[in-house]
């Protein structure tokens, strides 16, 4: 258990490097920052100064060290747009993309982990088709028409809910609504076949033949197992979700994280849009980790690996 | 192999194969059959309902957009920008991803083990964020977004290709080639290749339904196709503005776009099935 | 008076084929019933059937399914979830992956007498604990928290009739119980049965295609084919004198201490069991049967050798005639 807890964490620790490297160079060598922070109308004067007031005319490697001596101090830079620390800016705004994430999740999870399962019970029958036809649909729906057509509908013509901003819990229902969508079907393939793999199984035969109730064999004795590469997935979609809140947040107008990271990019305030990425991906990392330990959890064969 | 293949497989490859073949084709003679020119702005005839609708007028089967352009047509030009780049991006993240998944699935060890961090690393980043940010600061343009997404989708390519060239490494006729001093780059490309391949065009089909539309979102959020072109997603931004008043201007290249990604995917499916030998659903 | 009956069980998938054709069976307090064919034959069918643990696709009818007086062949789904673990057990052919990989020991025999006793948690897992001891496995206290993973096949297969056991049932069915465990550990798990038996009057349907396995345990024998019991008796009736020709093929396929010399051969029966169908009149047997003749393919009626064996064939007791 210790050491697969170990090898797990140097693996995180190593892809964490690589990805602040990478969110470092995303902004160093894609173009040339001092010309997008000055703007269009500046001189080459103008240009010159933003590049030596940010420190763009150092060497890349210094310009790292530099940047990476901060990071480790809880210092992402300062957002010239706002004129306020980086991380003041992402510790208002992070809460708001959260919870929508979580609410995403959790619908997510509550509508295809169900759906999965019914589909594993029927197996076959017109009634699995017609769930995987569903999934189907959610996979193809474009996120972003989705919302749209959620905006035009539940909240103009409907009048059920608001179709932006945040006055109550109100306003992250459609949002999260939006983001459950393209996860519900991964996660509902996913259980159905764990749990078609996990009913054909010995040990489901076995809970069976103790006379145990159908509700048990399926959810204790069937689920358990079925529920690990969910676990996985689930938290691998929860990081998509605070990605997706980009698209998401910036239609429903929600001031979250993601409307911040879309202000960022259009505005070329690229401080953010570096914390942000390096933020979200973090958060990646650990909610794997995460996963991996639950699983641990869920499967003891795990813990002696 | 096709004989075992169940009847819903079989229908899978049937629907979603002539949708797809339909709107290649669609796409392709778009200059022949479109009605007008997709870029001609009538200022007089401006959001023209479609044909259902009261109101609409005769030539505009789909009525016009804000700036009086005709909806069918541009709408056929858009099919062209949605699968050439989705067409792109699969063969540049191919590319990159099945070099990755076969070099590290063949070799094993320390290479193997440096590709599944890369991998992990590609997963970590947020994928619309970093596009969304590559476009912002190197311009607004058709190449930049193909290279952008093929840059970024290859990761499924590398866990698949890994996986089954684990799979076929040890079998005797690699074993074979090896043996009779085949060279590494033919035993990749000529014996382990083609043996994986099947399982690669299912990831394909994945992929370009995920590109066309990961390209419409960005071109929605105005960093991807830049304007006039007739991109989808473009179309559905433009329109926004009018969409409480007429719903039609948002659902027409909403509808397009689901079709065609939904087609790809029962088309994937059903290819799926075919590799697996029709066994799973 | 028997705690099993079973009449005219039929069983058939939804391909047409018939698993099993009109087979009876009877079981006694404290005996053990051998089922006994090759694999294919329909014994697991049979033994699933009974259970009502058939999957989708199989469908079963019967005369009738007696457990201890109750006709359990139209019971509901209900009433069989309470019977099952309760009043007839089942013990399967892999323990390695009979046991669930996710819960321990304990929790997967406490849950037994939980559900059917409503015991406590405290309660279920003192009978736990009991019943690991009494299947032979020391240090109880320490098994019950570890996972199925964490023991040997031979646990496995203890642990799995501790479970078994639980509610102390009136039967328990054993379908290859010792197939997939080594030589010296399968006579301990036949040892532990027969032990268990002794003790408390359970009736044991052992199926099996192990002849060794039944020769030992079996008071008496059932021999299947396609789906057809072609031949029982008592277990000395049917090994000192089978009538059926593949009861014979059976016995001959057996290596005999003493009596193999180097350089015999087995004798192996050719062929392998045919698929069968409603259409099908006959002897399942014929086409692999060295005495078979156009009659074979009318249908065949049972005869009777001595009280209480019998078997189905038309030409066997002519030959039996004519070799004493």
């Amino acid at each position: 258990m210790i050491r697969f807890i170990l090898r797990r964490l140097v693996l995180a620790f190593a892809v964490f490097l690589i990805v602040v490297t990478v969110s470092f160079l995303l902004t160093r060598l894609s173009g040339d920052l001092a010309v997008s922070i000055a703007g269009p109308n500046a001189t080459a004067e103008d240009v010159a100064t933003v590049r030596a007031r940010y420190g763009f005319d150092r060497p890349l490697p210094v310009q790292f060290a530099v940047w990476f001596g901060n990071l480790l101090h809880g210092d992402l830079g300062t957002s010239y747009l706002y004129r306020e620390p980086v991380a003041d800016l992402l510790a208002k705004r992070l809460p708001v993309t959260l919870t929508l994430g979580a609410v995403g999740l959790v619908l997510a999870v509550l509508v295809g982990v169900p759906l999965g399962i019914a589909a594993a019970v029927a197996n076959g029958s017109v009634w699995d088709r017609l769930i995987g036809l569903v999934g189907l649909v959610g996979q193809a729906m474009p996120s972003f028409w989705l919302a749209l057509l959620m905006m035009i509908w539940v909240g103009v013509y409907w009048q059920l809910l608001p179709i932006s901003g945040l006055d109550d819990w109100q306003g992250y229902v459609m949002p999260g609504i939006v983001l459950a969508a393209s996860s519900v079907p991964v996660l509902m393939r996913l259980t159905r076949a764990g749990m078609v793999e996990a009913l054909a199984s010995d040990y489901v035969r076995t809970a069976r033949a103790k006379g145990l109730s159908w509700a048990s064999v399926l959810l204790k004795h069937a689920l358990r197992n079925a529920a690990m590469p969910v676990v996985t997935v689930a938290a691998v979609q929860f990081g998509f979700m605070l990605g997706g809140s980009v698209v998401i947040e910036s239609i429903f107008a929600l001031h979250g994280m993601g409307f911040l990271a879309w202000e960022a990019i259009s505005k070329g305030d690229f401080a953010v849009v570096q914390a942000v990425v390096l933020l979200l991906a973090t958060i990646f990392i650990l909610l794997t980790l995460i996963a991996d330990l639950l699983n641990a959890l869920i499967d003891p064969r795990l813990r002696i690996a | 192999m096709s004989g075992r293949l169940t009847p819903s497989a079989k229908a899978a490859l049937v629907i979603g194969g002539s949708v797809l073949g339909a709107t290649v084709l669609l796409a392709l003679l778009a200059p022949w059959i479109a009605p007008h020119d997709p870029f001609l702005q009538n200022l007089d005839q401006r959001l023209a309902p479609p044909f259902w609708a009261e109101g609409s007028l005769s030539g505009h089967p789909l009525g016009t957009d804000q700036l009086g352009r005709d909806y069918l047509s541009r709408l056929l030009y858009g099919a062209r920008i949605s699968l050439l780049i989705g067409a792109v991006t699969v063969i540049l993240s191919g590319m990159i991803g099945v070099g990755l998944g076969m070099a590290g699935g063949y070799a094993g060890g320390w290479l193997d083990d440096a590709v599944m961090i890369v991998v992990t690393c590609r997963l970590s980043i947020p994928l619309i964020l970093v596009a969304l940010t590559v476009v912002a600061l190197t311009g607004t343009s058709l190449v930049v977004v193909m290279l952008t997404l093929g840059l970024l989708l290859w990761e499924r390519f590398a866990v698949v290709a890994r996986t089954t060239t684990m799979q076929v490494r040890h079998r005797e006729f690699i074993e074979a080639a090896r043996l009779c001093g085949a060279s590494l780059p033919h035993i990749l490309l000529r014996e382990v290749l083609p043996n994986i391949l099947p399982h690669l065009v299912v990831v394909m089909t994945l992929e370009l339904a995920i590109a066309i539309l990961l390209e419409a979102a960005l071109s929605f959020l105005g960093l991807g196709v830049p304007p006039p072109l007739p991109s989808w997603g473009l179309m559905i931004a433009e329109a926004r503005d009018q969409m409480f008043f007429m719903p039609w201007v948002i659902t027409i290249p909403g509808v397009a776009l689901f079709t065609l990604v939904l087609a790809i995917n029962i088309l994937g499916d059903g290819l799926r099935d075919l590799v697996a030998g029709g066994h799973a659903r | 008076m028997s705690v099993l009956a079973v009449q005219d069980l039929r069983v058939g998938f939804r391909d047409g084929t018939l698993a099993v054709r009109g087979i009876s069976l009877d079981l006694g307090h404290g005996e053990t019933l051998g089922l006994v064919g090759e694999s294919g034959c329909g014994k697991s069918v049979t033994s699933l059937a009974v259970m009502g643990l058939l999957a989708r696709g199989a469908a079963r009818t019967a005369a009738g399914i007696r457990l201890a007086g109750e006709d359990i062949a139209r019971a509901s789904e209900r009433r069989m979830a309470q019977l099952r673990g309760d009043r007839i057990a089942m013990i399967f052919q892999e323990p390695m992956t009979s046991l669930n990989p996710a819960y321990t020991v304990g929790d997967q025999l406490s849950e037994v007498y939980r559900r059917h006793r409503g015991a406590g948690r405290l309660q279920a897992r003192d009978r736990a604990a009991d019943l690991l001891a009494r299947v032979g496995i020391a240090n109880p206290g320490l098994r019950l928290a570890q996972y199925p993973h964490e023991l040997s096949g031979g646990l496995r297969q203890r642990v799995m009739i501790a479970m078994a056991l639980m509610c102390e049932p009136d039967v328990l069915i054993a379908d290859e119980p010792t197939t997939a465990l080594d030589v010296t550990v399968q006579a301990q798990i036949l040892r532990l049965l027969q032990d268990l038996q002794k003790e408390t009057g359970l009736a044991i349907l052992l199926i099996t295609h192990d002849l060794g396995v039944v020769a030992r345990m079996a008071d008496r024998v059932s021999v299947m084919y396609a789906g057809e019991i072609v031949e029982s008796g008592t277990a000395e009736a049917l090994f000192g004198r089978p009538m059926h020709p593949y009861t014979r093929g059976l016995l001959d396929s057996i290596p005999v201490p003493g009596k193999l010399r180097p350089g015999d051969q087995l004798k192996a029966i050719p062929g392998t069991v045919p698929r069968i169908t409603a259409a099908f009149r006959g002897c399942g047997f014929r086409d692999r049967c060295g005495l078979a003749d156009r009659g074979c393919e009318d249908t065949i009626m049972p005869r009777e050798e001595g009280p209480q064996h019998r078997y189905l064939c038309r030409l066997s007791s002519e030959l039996q005639g004519q070799a004493s």
